[in-house]
């Protein structure tokens, strides 16, 4: 029984056929919200309310012609798509939804877990900037630098941001931790200002706007992507979409209490806590213009650490004086 | 390191072809360079064989967003050549349509700013409000684009007294809505973060490099052909040149956004005082020999036409200078020292219309990279002599 739930784990729920459907619904709600906000309608046609446009835009892309440039490094240039959709497959599987024994260490969940997840997650950031890289055009390249350069700002107040729940439970393990404040529902409330670093923190790590810098269209045409087209790029976008859900998962497990009970409870609690997420960071990207690179490393040391270091403190505080 | 970046002529932060060429160390541009001449139209060439009434349509194709600009400055130029003076209630409906055009012109480049600082929502909100202006512009003319209002001697259609108030619905909506974008593109934070002391340009720069409408006037230098020279009934609304110090992006969307503000009071004073009387008068079809120079303050700065009669139907020569031309100096200048982020921006901040500004062809050898500005006459030579010294080629199959 064991055996057959773990590959109903990693292959239905919430491996690989939820987290490709889940991902592209996420797309949908996303591109919907953004949509309504601007006094647009977003995708309608295809599916009720345009539910499978996502879908189709990746059917579309997989059937279309797949260039790799000359100058390229071929190899590392086919490789990365790959590895990038992997690597994010992967981190979904960390994250604790059901299926979980608090008493005992397993494969998807074991102390240190939440260092594991934040490490597969800066990954991507890597596979974008070798992508940009491996291309040699000078719109790719500079969109690869824009990557890196971003990864200075925001990486450091991320890791501040989402370590200090970890503190507060006393667990480097995501299921401790929900199930920690699952127990204390009130001590989710100091945590909000870490909530709202990880919040913006995410939205650079996912490149969305504001801080949709390395691939800004009206400066430097497809940033990162520009050499990617076809069935590379469709799992780029796949990729991006994972990583989506995969972010907000790991905030809804660290911030709002993860996702308790059975298999139909954690599900609804999955889909109700990810979509609030991302609804936040629908709203955020509406709402926002994109910033100049040097502006989102100044922003990120100015604002970002210094709030993220104070979150610290306050768990600290709440640790010494009041548990 | 440095690198050279391609803006152009195919980039998606331009809607026109247009090169600029960019030396950059990391993310600052060290120096900048703007080509011209992918767009050749031969208008200029096309107007010496149509008559006065033909080119009146055919000025108005110079350009798709200030149409008006060009028919008007053509046609207060082919007034002046034949000695008419159009009745005053065609004057006033006229440039009733101008100033809703300059409307519509600001609304639509504030929505590009906004999609060139990666703020779409901005867009969105400003381009459907820009359909009001447009419905209120098809219900004067009966287009959305290319409005044909004018004619020599006049305009075509009339405006009644249900028009007259539904005009002044619009402009109160639209009054508030623009006063909405004034506060928000002057405090978003991300936005304000964007433009302000981007693309800079003093005073004494913009004198210097002739720059010309809200590039100007965002530099200080209160440049307006209504208030400087009034032509036609400029002399008789009250409204104020816009002027701003800032000297950046920032500048100039603030001083397009006041100017609309200012083209909503002129429209009211327009529609309050507008005379009773005839549309247009009859005009001639000949103009005698002469010569004119009309200004005319487009939504992009001073548009000029220089027309030369010479006793027929048709002119002898018509010379139009856009004022995105005049822009494109100091664009060179406002690059220098910015980011690579700051491109699309600045260039976008001078409103250009490059398709208006395009007259000559130039040619690049692709090899060594030498350029030659060549004349029609020149182009047609070498044409035929490429023809007669080509190789004979035999057993060519015909292709159908």
């Amino acid at each position: 029984m064991a055996v057959l739930k773990t590959i109903l784990y990693l292959l239905v729920f919430p491996g690989l056929l939820f987290l490709f459907v889940y991902s592209t619904f996420v797309e949908w709600f996303d591109r919907k919200v953004f949509a309504r906000l601007q006094n647009r309608m977003g995708p309608t046609h295809t599916g009720r309310f345009g539910l499978l446009q996502p879908i189709a835009d990746f059917v579309k892309l997989m059937a279309k012609e797949d260039i790799v440039p000359d100058n390229a490094d071929k190899k590392l240039f086919s490789a990365l798509p790959i590895i990038g959709l992997a690597v994010v497959i992967t981190s979904g599987l960390l994250l604790p939804i059901w299926h979980i024994d608090l008493a005992v260490s397993s494969p998807i969940s074991f102390q240190g877990d939440v260092i594991i997840l934040l490490y597969m997650l800066s990954l991507p950031t890597l596979i974008f900037f070798l992508a940009g890289w491996a291309s040699t055009n000078a719109f790719s390249i500079i969109g690869g630098t824009r990557v890196l350069t971003m990864l200075f700002g925001y990486e450091v107040p991320l890791f501040l941001a989402v370590l200090s729940p970890a503190l507060l439970a006393g667990s480097w393990r995501m299921a401790e931790i929900a199930a920690f404040y699952r127990a204390h529902p009130l001590l989710i409330l100091p945590n909000l200002i870490g909530f709202g670093v990880a919040v913006i923190a995410v939205q650079a790590k996912l490149e969305r706007t504001p801080f949709d810098i390395p691939h800004a269209e009206t400066e430097i045409v497809g940033g990162t992507f520009t050499e990617y087209s076809g069935k590379k790029l469709a799992f780029f976008r796949l990729m991006t979409d994972i990583e989506f859900v995969v972010s907000a998962g790991l905030l809804a497990t660290v911030f709002l209490g993860g996702f308790g009970g059975g298999f139909l409870s954690a599900f609804v609690q999955f889909i109700l806590k990810t979509l609030f997420i991302v609804f936040l960071l629908s709203v955020l990207r509406a709402v926002t213009g994109r910033i100049r690179v040097d502006q989102v490393v100044t922003f990120a040391w100015k604002w970002l650490a210094p709030l993220a270091v104070l979150q610290l403190l306050i768990v600290i505080l709440i640790k010494g004086f009041l548990l | 390191m440095k690198f050279n970046i391609p803006i152009g002529p195919q980039h998606p932060a331009l809607k026109e072809p247009i090169s600029i060429r960019l030396t950059v160390e990391g993310e600052v541009i060290q120096d900048a360079d703007l080509r011209l001449g992918y767009n050749h139209r031969g208008m200029e060439k096309l107007a010496e064989e149509k008559s006065y009434i033909q080119n009146i349509y055919l000025t108005e194709r110079i350009c798709g967003i200030c149409s008006h600009s060009h028919s008007t400055c053509f046609v207060q130029g082919v007034e002046k050549l034949m000695e008419i003076e159009p009745p005053r209630r065609g004057i006033y409906l006229r440039y009733l349509v101008g100033e809703l055009e300059r409307v519509h012109s600001h609304l639509l480049w504030l929505g590009v700013a906004g999609h060139e600082a990666g703020f779409d929502t901005f867009f969105m909100y400003t381009w459907r409000d820009r359909e009001i202006v447009m419905d209120l512009l098809e219900m004067i003319s009966g287009n959305r684009v290319h409005y044909a209002i004018n004619t020599v001697g006049g305009v075509r259609r009339d405006v009644d007294e249900a028009l007259r108030k539904k005009i002044l619905d619009g402009l109160a909506i639209l009054r508030t809505r623009s006063e909405y974008y004034l506060k928000i593109g002057a405090s978003e934070p991300t936005f304000v973060g964007r433009l302000a002391g981007v693309g800079r340009l003093t005073k004494q720069q913009a004198m210097d490099l002739c720059a010309t409408g809200p590039t100007a006037k965002a530099s200080g230098v209160a440049l307006d052909v209504r208030k400087n020279d009034p032509h036609a009934f400029y002399d008789e609304v009250d409204f104020d040149v816009i002027t701003a110090d800032s000297c950046d992006v920032l500048g100039r969307t603030v001083v397009r956004i006041k100017e609309v503000l200012e083209s909503y009071k002129i429209c009211e004073q327009i529609l309050a005082k507008l005379p009773d009387g005839p549309i247009a008068v009859k005009a001639p079809r000949k103009a005698k020999p002469n010569e004119v120079v009309s200004r005319y303050e487009a939504p992009r700065g001073e548009n000029i036409h220089y027309i030369v009669s010479n006793g027929t139907d048709k002119p002898e020569r018509l010379k139009v200078r856009a004022p995105t031309l005049g822009n494109y100096v100091a664009t060179i200048e406002m690059l220098r020292h910015g980011f690579i982020a700051d491109v699309p921006l600045i260039f976008a901040a001078i409103d250009p219309c490059v398709c208006c500004a395009e007259r000559s062809v130039e040619l690049i050898d692709g090899k060594s990279g030498k350029e030659r500005i060549l004349r029609f006459s020149d182009l047609r030579r070498m044409a035929n002599e490429r023809f007669r010294t080509l190789p004979l080629q035999r057993n060519v199959a015909w292709p159908f």
